[in-house]
Formats: C-alpha cells, sequence, structure tokens
C-alpha cells in the first residue's frame, strides 16, 4: 500500500449522472461472455418444463399457422404463389417471420420483465435482450428444419421446387438482419414500455398487423398487383418485406431480388440496432426509478 | 490507498404516480436540456423527511454525500429506515445512476443487495449456482473451481440435482449466500444479509463475512441495523438522515452518535404494523438511563416513558400495559406488565405511563420491545418489536468487574456465604 498520490492507480471506472451517447463497454459485455450464455441455457432449457410435447411445441405453432394460411388466403382467398406449393411458400415465410417476431416481443418487455433482477445486481442489461435473440436461434433452427423435411417430401413427390443454391450465401447475413431489426426495434420498444405502459399495448396488435404489410402470407408481385399503390409502397419499402421475400427467393426461388433492396435493408437494420443500443444504454441507467 | 471516493452524490425521486401529468414534466425537461440549460427539477425539493409532506413533487434521497473509502477497509453504513442508504448501496453497485455527483474507483464492486436473485425455480441447484454466480459477475471457470466450496458451505449438497422450486425457503437463502459468500470483487457491498437462514447459518454467515474483511483484506460496505454485527465488522462507520452525511468516523462513535440521535423521544404512532381497536395507543416513547440525556445503563436507574393517545380518556384502572423485552436474538426475556403489580389506581385520564427499574439488571446489548396494551379488557394497541434500546455497560456489582455478556444477560443480586463446619 502506498500513501503518496503520485503512485496511485488510475481510476477503474466512474459512476456518474453524465453519460456519453455512445458509450458501449464491449470488453466488459465479453467479461460476462458466460452469462450470455447461461442464460440462453436457462431460455431453452425452462421454457417446456413440465409440459407434455415439450420442444414440439416449436413444432406445432408454425405447422398450424401454415395450414391456415392455406387454407384462408390460397384455397379461399385465391393468392397465386407462383408455382410452388401454397403450403410450402407459407411455412417459408412464417419460420423467418416468427424468428423476427420471436426476437422483437421476446426483447420489448426486458426492462419491466426483468425490473426485479436488475433492480438488485449490475451486469451490462444488454446481455439479456441479446439471450433472448440467440435462444431464437434454436427455435428457428428446428422450424427450418421442419421447412426443410416439407421441402425434401415435395421435392420427392414429384413437385418442381429448388433451392436457388447461388444466392444460398446470403442465407446467414439474412439471420443476421433479421436479428438485427428484432433485437433493435425489441431495445427501442422496451425502452419505452419502462415509463409509459401505453405501448405494451400496442405491440401485443402492432405486430400481428406488421406481419400482414410484411408479404408473409402473399408474395410481393400479388401485392404490386392487387393492393392499392400507397399499400403496395408501405408492402415494399418494409425492410421486412424484403427478408421474407428475399429468404423465400434463396429457398423456393419464388419471386424477386435486388440487390438495391438487400443493401438497403441491411444498412436499415444496422441503423436499426445501432439506434436500439443507444437507446437501450441510456434508460439502463436510470430504469429502476421509473419502471 | 483510496480505493473508492463518492463526491457529491445525490439522488433526486420523483414523488406520486406516473401518469399523463408527467410528460409535461418531460417535455419542459427536454426543452432546457435541448437549449442547453439545466434541469428546471433539480432545484427544488426539500430534506426529505418522511413523515412530513413537501411542498414539491420532488424528493432527494440522498444530498451531496461525499466520503473515501481506504483499500482493505469495512465502512459501515446506518442510518434510520428512509435515511438513503439502500439508495447510496444502489447507486454503489451501479443498479440506477446518481441524479449529480460521480463516484470513482480503482476496484471492481459487487453487491449482496439481496441474496437469491435471479434464482431460476426450474432449475436445479448446481444450474443456478452458475447462472446466480454469473450474474454476480464470476465467469464459468470461476465457479467451476469454487463448485464444491460452495455446495459445502450452502450445506444442501443432497438437494443439488433437484430443481430449486422444491427447496424450503431457508435451503434457498442458504444456496444463494453460499454463492455470494464466495464472490471475489475488490469491493463488497452488502445490505443486512445477516437477518436470513437459522441461528447456526447465521453465525457461519458472520464468521464468513469476518474471513472476507479480516483475513482476506477485502473492502467492504456494509449496510444494517444490526449494531452489534457493524461493531464487530466495521472499522468505520458513516450515518445517514434524511439523505445527509450527519456523522463519519470511527465505528463506535458512530454507533454512539447513532443511538444517541435515536434516544430522543422516538414517535411510535406512525407504525403501521399493529392490531388492536385503538382505544388507547402508544404514540412516542423515551428510554434513558440516570437522567434523561444518558443512554441505560447496567446497574444504574432505567425508566422508560411511554406517552399514550387516550382518546377515550380511560382512567388507569381500565388499562393494563405490557412491556415485553426481547433480547437481541429474539429472546423473550423479561414481561413487564402493570396487571403484577397492585396499585392505587388515580381517576385521571392516562396520558404518561412510565416503567422504572432502579438498578438495571439487564447485561450490555441491545434489546427489543413489544408493547401490548389492553383497554377495558380488549386489546386496544399491540406492536411487535416496536422498538429497541441499547444498554450500554456498567458496574453493576459494585466492585469494578463487568459481567461477560456470553456468560448472562441477566445481572442478578446474589449473595455468597462462607460457612466454616
Amino acid at each position: 500500500m502506498s500513501t503518496s498520490k503520485s503512485s496511485e492507480a488510475p481510476w477503474l471506472y466512474t459512476i456518474s449522472s453524465k453519460h456519453k451517447v455512445l458509450d458501449f463497454n464491449f470488453k466488459e459485455i465479453w467479461r460476462y461472455r458466460d452469462l450470455l450464455l447461461l442464460f440462453v441455457k436457462r431460455d431453452i432449457v425452462t421454457v417446456y418444463k413440465q409440459t407434455i410435447l415439450g420442444p414440439l411445441w416449436y413444432l406445432i405453432q408454425p405447422l398450424f399457422t401454415s395450414v391456415i394460411f392455406t387454407l384462408v388466403f390460397n384455397n379461399l382467398g385465391n393468392i397465386q404463389t407462383g408455382g410452388v406449393p401454397p403450403f410450402l411458400f407459407n411455412l417459408a415465410g412464417i419460420t423467418a417471420w416468427n424468428y423476427f417476431k420471436e426476437c422483437l416481443t421476446g426483447t420489448s418487455d426486458t426492462f419491466v420483465k426483468n425490473q426485479n433482477i436488475f433492480g438488485k445486481v449490475y451486469f451490462p442489461r444488454v446481455i439479456m435482450p441479446m439471450s433472448v435473440t440467440i435462444s431464437n436461434l434454436l427455435k428457428f433452427g428446428i422450424q427450418l428444419a421442419i421447412f426443410l423435411g416439407f421441402f425434401m417430401y415435395y421435392s420427392f413427390t414429384g413437385t418442381s421446387i429448388a433451392i436457388h443454391w447461388a444466392y444460398l450465401p446470403l442465407f446467414p447475413v439474412y439471420v443476421f438482419m433479421m436479428a438485427l431489426l428484432g433485437l433493435g426495434l425489441g431495445m427501442i420498444l422496451s425502452s419505452l414500455t419502462t415509463k409509459y405502459r401505453d405501448l405494451t399495448v400496442l405491440i401485443g396488435f402492432g405486430v400481428q398487423l406488421l406481419m400482414y404489410v410484411s408479404a408473409v402470407p402473399y408474395p410481393v408481385a400479388e401485392a404490386q398487383a392487387k393492393f392499392p399503390p400507397m399499400v403496395a409502397q408501405c408492402v415494399i419499402y418494409n425492410p421486412i418485406t424484403q427478408i421474407v421475400e428475399g429468404f423465400r427467393f434463396m429457398l423456393l426461388h419464388s419471386g424477386s431480388f435486388s440487390w438495391i433492396g438487400f443493401l438497403s435493408t441491411l444498412a436499415i437494420s444496422v441503423v436499426v440496432f445501432l439506434l436500439g443500443l443507444v437507446v437501450f444504454n441510456k434508460t439502463e441507467k436510470s430504469f429502476v426509478d421509473v419502471v | 490507498m483510496i480505493i473508492l471516493q463518492a463526491t457529491n452524490i445525490s439522488k433526486q425521486y420523483r414523488l406520486g404516480t406516473i401518469g399523463t401529468g408527467t410528460v409535461s414534466h418531460d417535455l419542459n425537461r427536454w426543452w432546457h436540456k435541448v437549449r442547453g440549460k439545466d434541469d428546471p427539477y433539480l432545484k427544488i425539493g426539500e430534506v426529505n423527511k418522511r413523515d412530513t409532506k413537501g411542498a414539491s413533487d420532488y424528493a432527494w434521497a440522498l444530498r451531496d454525500i461525499n466520503f473515501e473509502v481506504q483499500q482493505g477497509e469495512v465502512l459501515g453504513i446506518i442510518g434510520k429506515n428512509g435515511a438513503g442508504k439502500s439508495t447510496l448501496l444502489k447507486i454503489l453497485s451501479r443498479v440506477t445512476s446518481p441524479t449529480t455527483g460521480e463516484i470513482k474507483t480503482r476496484g471492481r464492486i459487487a453487491s449482496l443487495l439481496e441474496v437469491g436473485t435471479g434464482f431460476h425455480p426450474e432449475l436445479t441447484g448446481r444450474e443456478n449456482i452458475y447462472l446466480n454466480g454469473a450474474i454476480l459477475g464470476m465467469t464459468k471457470k470461476e465457479i467451476q473451481a469454487k463448485e464444491a466450496e460452495i455446495i459445502e458451505f450452502s450445506g444442501c449438497a443432497r438437494y443439488v440435482d433437484t430443481p430449486v422450486k422444491r427447496y424450503s425457503s431457508g435451503m434457498r437463502v442458504r444456496l444463494a449466500f453460499a454463492v455470494a459468500a464466495f464472490l471475489e470483487p475488490d469491493i463488497l457491498v452488502i445490505d443486512e444479509v445477516l437477518a436470513v437462514g437459522d441461528a447456526e447459518f447465521q453465525k457461519k454467515a458472520i464468521g464468513k463475512m469476518q474471513d472476507i474483511s479480516k483475513s482476506d483484506g477485502r473492502t467492504v460496505l456494509f449496510v444494517s441495523h444490526n449494531m452489534a454485527a457493524v461493531k464487530n465488522l466495521c472499522t468505520r462507520a458513516i450515518v445517514l438522515e434524511h439523505g445527509q452525511t450527519v456523522f463519519n468516523g470511527g465505528v463506535d462513535e458512530a454507533i454512539d452518535f447513532y443511538l444517541n440521535a435515536k434516544s430522543d423521544r422516538l414517535a411510535l404512532r406512525d407504525i403501521k404494523n399493529r392490531k388492536g381497536n385503538g382505544v388507547v395507543k402508544v404514540e412516542a416513547v423515551n428510554v434513558f438511563g440516570l437522567n434523561p440525556q444518558q443512554k441505560p445503563q447496567s446497574g444504574q436507574p432505567f425508566t422508560m416513558s411511554f406517552d399514550l393517545d387516550n382518546g377515550k380518556g380511560l382512567s388507569a384502572k381500565h388499562v393494563q400495559f405490557d412491556v415485553r423485552i426481547d433480547d437481541s436474538v429474539g429472546q423473550r426475556i423479561a414481561w413487564l406488565s402493570t396487571s403484577l403489580l397492585h396499585a392505587n389506581h388515580a381517576e385521571a385520564p392516562l396520558q404518561v405511563l412510565q416503567f422504572q427499574i432502579d438498578k438495571l439488571n439487564l447485561n450490555k446489548g441491545i434489546y427489543h420491545c413489544t408493547l401490548y396494551v389492553k383497554a377495558e379488557n380488549t386489546v386496544s394497541d399491540w406492536i411487535q418489536n416496536a422498538f429497541s434500546f441499547e444498554v450500554v455497560e456498567g458496574d453493576y456489582y459494585g466492585a469494578g468487574k463487568l459481567v461477560p455478556v456470553n456468560q448472562s444477560k441477566m445481572l442478578i443480586d446474589f449473595k455468597v456465604n462462607y460457612i466454616d463446619v
């Protein structure tokens, strides 16, 4: 121990009322990486504890939704899916949409849901939404496997469908974009809901509505042909439409793809994510007092 | 070396509920910020007294707190309910940020604000050890290295692979404390964790805390109402009152200061947790020794003076008043009751009641009192653990010798006869 001022170690960190707009402590997040993994494990292990069907629930939900969509939109509504079996078309859309939706809804109540633990102990708060996004990846993987199963079934029974191999390398980028968008929007929403709970009400049906302007149960071409121009614009310029459509383009070779659409969606995703981080960081400093 | 330095720490809270009215304040605040001006609401707010209604909607839970902590020091933080202790700890552990001021630190801070945070009921004890450890800032490797010790310390080895939801609440606390006890931060922040578990485990916990602070030389900030524990563990203490530091110095002086501040008339009328019909209620109590300025001392006169709220004007004849005294671990040791003595009751309404002991025969320590008042044979006011008082050591037998506390809590007059046969 030294008593002279000059030889003292520098301050490790400062707790202060003033914050920079962007101060991410990536080193700190890295230090807590084990926590991130443990949260992911917790989410995966505990969701279906004490249920009979267990992880089968991961499959039931998209399958039934696809069946309903096929009945309503394709059989009843007569929407053309461009030669692809409607069930497979819907399953592809729902698989992509579900991952985005789960990320969004799973992270949008971060502060409210975790106020107990956040109010007691400090760790980088962003670990929480990150863990949700990662654990949803497993769910996404399972649903994707189902899709591939049905894909093979259809191709063995003689339906002419093909994966667009040339664009398949973009697949991880698409997943990444969905995660960024869902996480970014979720973080923004979670910050807003801490003080004003109105948004929690909105998120419930807002997500439902968003699905219908994201070209999930129909191809973009149909929207362009049949929607009023205003609505069609909404659908086309919606980044999630780009993701869903691109996803189907890769896996089913249906619909269209443009590099401009792809790159702008990527840019939007990154911007939304960064914006989410900024808002989230600002909120985490004081949310305990307002939640 | 100064490991922690707090300068001008203040924390402001908004009172009341958050609703549409808050939006206008938020907008106003934002508008000031945009123009580069100070937050207009920071200027208002008065001293944070819980029992008086203030003029503004803002309260300062902490105001201009300054202190320094040396490496290896164990600093006690004491104060009444609402003095700002927990707020200060929350700021230190980065759960919330201060409204003004800053804290600089040379070490990593980990807090033990409440044990068992983050336990997931569906996971087994072992899985929860990992999860909880990681939440508290340990890496998987560190936990792995200590897993056996943690399980051993918790005494839950048999249940460690059973989901925590099947645990008794005591076991949960044991496991949680065990995880926390094996944390190795530079600065450990502890808030009232010793109030958990059974006597055996409490002893173990206090022993562990002493190990942490004494042999490992770690810096500890310790908040407690248990003066014995504070005295035992801390080397220095600060006393908070209404969000301000009123004393900063040696632990004995700090406890003296705190208890003397308390030995003033203690208002009991705001205690919510009481039973009875309220015909006669206890308003305030004043406990003192030789004279109203002195603390109770063994072997000296002792007085407990109660102010009563007696709306119906009942006379002493219709009122039974009991004081039940427990020692610091909750063991009942004495019962003083008006019903035990013959008395010539006055007819005047009962206003002030005093219990007197000519030569106090309690050894030094903290004692907790439960009050029980019966008016016209029905329970009128019953307050569990209404107040506490401290007895300082005194020469009861007049022989210049003190009785060790662990030998006897009660001091009994006795004679020794030497008989030659």
